[in-house]
Formats: C-alpha cells, sequence, structure tokens
C-alpha cells in the first residue's frame, strides 16, 4: 500500500475574474520511503497539490489517502491530530518571530499536550539533529536563512512525523546552505524513514535528493516516474525544458573522481567569447606543453545575450608551465582568472 | 493666584485624569480585544469565516466610531446613569469613555493581528494547532509589539477624549482647563493643565514604545 495515495485531485479557487483551475485530475502514489519531487514553473500548482496532502487546502474533487485512509473522512478534530504526523516546512520558513528556537521547537510538542520539562528535552534532541543546539535560546531574527530552515526541519520533526512535506524549503537559500539542507533531508529520511514530498522549481534540487518525481504543468501531470528515467528519457515538453534550464549547475561538484596526479592544482576559469569559440584551444594547449589538464566544469551561458564558454581547469599539480600556459591562453584570446574558492 | 486651593485642585486633576484615561483604557481592551479578535477570526480571510458575525461587528465599530465623541458623551447620558447611577464626575465618564473605546480598540486590534504573517499561521494549521491556540499562542504573541505600540495610540487618544469629558462635567485636567481657561478666563491656568496634559501624553508614549521595543525579539 502506497504511504501517500493522491486520486483524480482537483483544485478549483474562485477569483475576482473568475475560477482558477489550480490542478486538474492529478493521481499520484508515493511509497514509504520515497523522496518524492513535485517539480514544475510557478503557478503549475504545486504548492496547491502538496497544501492538499495536509488538507490545508481543500480539494474540490478527489480524494488524498494517507495509508489508506482518506483525508476528507476526517473530522476537523481527527484531521488535526493526523497533521501531527505530517511535518511541513516552507520557502519562508515560518518560525514564529518572537520565540525562541527553542520555544519554536516546542510549539508542536505543547500541541500534543507534552508538559514544558519534556518538550524541552525533546526540543534539545531535535536541535542536536539539525546541529543547532547551542543556538537554542537564540531568536530567528539572529539566524541566517539555513539555520532558521533547520529549526523549521527541528520543529517539523518534533512529532515524529512518517511524512515530510516541503513547499520550495530550499529556493530562499544560496545554493551552498542548498546543498547542506538537502543533505540534512536524505539524512533524516535515511535514519527515520520518513518519506519526503519535495516541492521545487529547481531541476538540481530533484537530481540531488529526489528518487521520484512528477512534473507538473498547468494543473496536470506531465510526466512521472523514476527521476534517472525521466532525466534520460522525458517525455513531455516541460520536462525537456526543466531539464535543459537546469544548464549543469551542479549544486556540488564532485571531483573526487579526478586521478590524484592532477588533484589539488593550480585552478583557474576561463571564458569563451564567440571569436574564440571555434578553435580547440585546449587541446592544443595540452599538445603544446605535453602535460594534461583537468576541466573541472564546462557550461554555457546567456550573458547579456551573447553565448558565453565557461570552463574551470585545473593544471597538473606542481607544474612549472603554469604561466606560460595562461599566457598561451590570453594569447588566444581567451579570459583568464583564478579560481580560489572552487572546493566541493 | 497660585494658592494652596488651586495647586490641590491641579494635583486632584491629575489623579482623576489617569483615573479616567487608565480604566476607561483598561476596560475598552477588557471589550475591544476579544471584538477585535472576533472581527480578524471571522473576516473572509480569517480562522473560522463568518459573514454575519463579521457584518454584524463590523457595522457595530463604524457606527460608533462615526459618531464624534463629544456628541456620544452627550447621547448616552441616560446608559451612563443607569450604568454608573449619575451623568457627570469622573466615574460615570468612563462609561460613555469605554463606549468609545472599544470600536477604536478592536479595530487596533483587528489591523495588528492582520499584519501576523499568514505563513507562520499555516505552520501553526500544518501542525495540527486549533484556532484558539493560533490566536492566543501564534496571533497574539507575534503581533504582540504592535498590539502595544496600538495601545499607546489608545492610551494617547482616552487621554483626549477624558479632556473633551470636562466639558460635560467630567472631571480631571480638562475639566480644569475649561472652567478656568474659558468660563473664568484664567489663561494662566489653562496653559498649566495644558503643559501636564503634555507630559502625560509623552510619559505614556515613551513608556509604551520601550515596553514595545524591550518585548520586540526580531531584531
Amino acid at each position: 500500500m502506497s504511504e501517500i495515495v493522491v486520486e483524480n485531485l482537483s483544485k478549483t479557487f474562485l477569483s475576482k475574474d473568475g475560477t482558477v483551475e489550480a490542478l486538474k485530475n492529478v493521481s499520484l502514489q508515493i511509497e514509504s520511503g520515497d523522496i518524492y519531487g513535485i517539480i514544475g514553473m510557478s503557478g503549475a500548482g504545486k504548492s496547491t497539490l502538496v497544501r492538499c496532502m495536509n488538507f490545508l487546502e481543500v480539494p474540490s474533487e478527489g480524494r488524498v489517502l494517507i495509508n489508506g485512509k482518506s483525508l476528507g473522512d476526517y473530522s476537523e478534530k481527527e484531521l488535526r491530530k493526523q497533521r501531527e504526523s505530517i511535518g511541513m516546512i516552507f520557502q519562508h520558513f515560518n518560525l514564529l518571530m518572537q520565540k525562541s528556537v527553542l520555544e519554536n521547537v516546542c510549539f508542536p510538542l505543547y500541541i500534543q499536550g507534552k508538559k514544558k520539562n519534556a518538550a524541552h528535552a525533546r526540543a534539545l534532541e531535535l536541535l542536536e539533529i539539525v546541529g543547532l543546539s547551542e543556538k537554542q535560546n537564540a531568536y530567528p531574527a539572529q539566524l541566517s536563512g539555513g539555520q532558521k530552515q533547520r529549526v523549521a526541519i527541528a520543529r517539523a520533526l518534533a512529532c515524529d512525523p512518517k511524512i515530510l512535506l516541503c513547499d520550495e524549503a530550499t529556493s530562499a537559500l544560496d545554493p551552498q546552505t542548498t546543498v547542506s539542507i538537502l543533505e540534512l533531508l536524505k539524512d533524516i529520511n535515511r535514519r527515520f524513514r520518513i518519506t519526503i514530498v519535495v516541492i521545487t522549481h529547481q531541476m538540481s534540487v530533484v537530481r540531488e535528493i529526489c528518487n521520484r518525481v512528477a512534473i507538473l504543468k498547468d494543473g496536470v501531470v506531465a510526466d512521472e516516474g523514476l527521476v534517472s528515467d525521466i532525466f534520460t528519457n522525458p517525455k513531455s515538453a516541460v520536462a525537456r525544458e526543466l531539464i535543459l534550464g537546469d544548464s549543469g549547475n551542479d549544486l556540488r561538484i564532485k571531483s573526487s573522481n579526478t586521478p590524484e596526479e592532477i588533484q589539488s592544482g593550480e585552478k583557474i576559469r576561463i571564458v569563451f567569447s564567440e571569436n574564440s569559440a571555434f578553435e580547440p584551444v585546449i587541446a592544443n594547449l595540452v599538445l603544446t606543453f605535453g602535460e594534461p589538464v583537468n576541466i573541472l566544469r564546462a557550461d554555457t551561458k546567456n550573458v547579456g545575450g551573447v553565448a558565453k564558454g565557461e570552463m574551470i581547469l585545473e593544471f597538473l599539480k606542481g607544474s612549472t608551465q603554469t604561466a606560460e600556459m595562461k599566457q598561451y591562453l590570453l594569447d588566444h584570446g581567451l579570459a583568464v582568472g583564478e579560481v580560489t574558492d572552487y572546493v566541493e | 493666584m497660585w494658592s494652596e486651593q488651586v495647586i490641590n485642585m491641579i494635583v486632584k486633576g491629575i489623579g482623576e485624569t489617569l483615573y479616567m484615561t487608565l480604566a476607561s483604557t483598561f476596560l475598552g481592551y477588557l471589550f475591544g480585544l476579544p471584538m477585535g479578535i472576533l472581527l480578524t477570526v471571522t473576516d473572509k480571510d480569517g480562522l473560522k469565516p463568518n459573514a454575519p458575525i463579521y457584518k454584524i461587528l463590523d457595522v457595530i465599530a463604524n457606527i460608533v466610531r462615526s459618531v464624534p465623541f463629544l456628541i456620544l458623551l452627550i447621547m448616552i447620558i441616560p446608559f451612563t446613569r443607569i450604568v454608573a447611577g449619575k451623568s457627570y464626575g469622573s466615574t460615570a465618564t468612563i462609561v460613555p469613555l469605554t463606549v468609545a473605546a472599544i470600536p477604536f480598540i478592536a479595530r487596533m486590534v483587528e489591523s495588528s493581528l492582520k499584519e501576523v504573517d499568514p505563513g507562520v499561521i499555516e505552520a501553526a494549521r500544518s501542525m495540527g494547532a486549533g484556532t484558539l491556540r493560533i490566536v492566543f499562542k501564534v496571533m497574539l504573541v507575534e503581533a504582540r509589539t504592535s498590539l502595544i505600540v496600538n495601545g499607546t495610540i489608545a492610551l494617547g487618544t482616552i487621554l483626549g477624549y477624558t479632556a473633551m469629558s470636562g466639558a460635560v462635567g467630567g472631571g480631571g485636567l480638562g475639566d480644569i482647563a475649561v472652567r478656568y481657561g474659558y468660563h473664568r478666563w484664567q489663561t494662566d491656568i489653562m496653559i498649566v493643565t495644558v503643559i501636564l496634559l503634555i507630559i502625560l501624553f509623552q510619559l505614556f508614549q515613551t513608556i509604551g514604545m520601550a515596553i514595545a521595543n524591550r518585548l520586540d525579539k526580531r531584531k
């Protein structure tokens, strides 16, 4: 039995200019232990869909089943009880700004009727898990975005949920922080066997942690399946669009497979402009100097309407020719820059 | 001119003004806070939308707020007599002051509570919090600073109203200012009472803002 089943779900909103169909006949199955991505452009209905999974939004049609039980059959009180077992985190963290970190994490515990001492003890355990023990007395305003999201995660885990819903949880964070939050989510998924639903517009997030993905467009599921399958063989136009939009800007660049001899050598960033893109500069460089270089990353970027090629190169460790090689690249019309903070 | 009698009268006036201001602000919040909460909760985007309740409270608030205080003061004299037993003096004046303060305070509470980030309320709902818990543990806590700032404004406005009530024998500094300054042409006494009112107002404002800032954890 699937942990979360969404059956023929439709959601219509009434607005000033008539009705808006946010979701049209959406069906999904999410298995226990999945990290399930729901991706789409803004306005695709993904936030509405995730809110239907804990009935923050009540669907217009269709059902949502959690472990075989339809949320629509619950009374208001039973629904609140059910929500305690479904954690949720948000793009803007939604912490209580006037309460300390510790009290924020205690909030759901108080809802469960826990006494102050028991709640504090549990909250401290959770802060330990997310790595924020020393911030227990701080207020959210004193924390960085990533730290706030960690507090929100601790809060969402307080009641031992079976499911964690993440609504654009990393969209307000910088790439490094995004990576650390995604790692935390992955860890939580493994350690506590929590099923995670990730709503995002970033393909890189899906690629990083999800095993399955549904692609939503205009309230309809356009593509659904294993992430690896969708990646190699996207069936829908929107899937192709999202994958192409994900221009290889990996959240984390792995160079651990690089042969040892050229690891930790000097790194440079070179940029090809239009006229230098025709010549095989790198190949010629290697032939001229008889020394390998490692291409850590290659990318094209649209800079002010012009396509620019960008590469991160790493020279052989202890190479004596780096100065000449850089000059060679400059002579061939490339922009060369130092890279100092390029780490895994 | 500055006989002991006058000084005693002014000291008594300060006491009466403080008594009227603080008592009616307290009573105003006793009824205005629940009214403001109800207005917020029953509004169409609120936690428990309820159009009839919202509309009734909305109309009551608008009617009372649209009557100028001086007229309200006179208009509800029969009601004041029923509640306070007489229609003049500081204690009786608390009745119209409270009547005027309730909808004013309710509106300010409503606006403070509506400033609370809907995301935080949504998060509380996602954790299974019920309406009462959200009101008392989320909205009132998150809106704390704004509520105190608005409380300071309410206090200042009611202080101004107490002076108006002096015109119909309400007592306090306003009463002294009207009787001596207007009816007897003793401008100096009027100026002294006005200065005292300014000092009181400054005091309320400074203390209120200091408390609001101290309790605000957002910085």
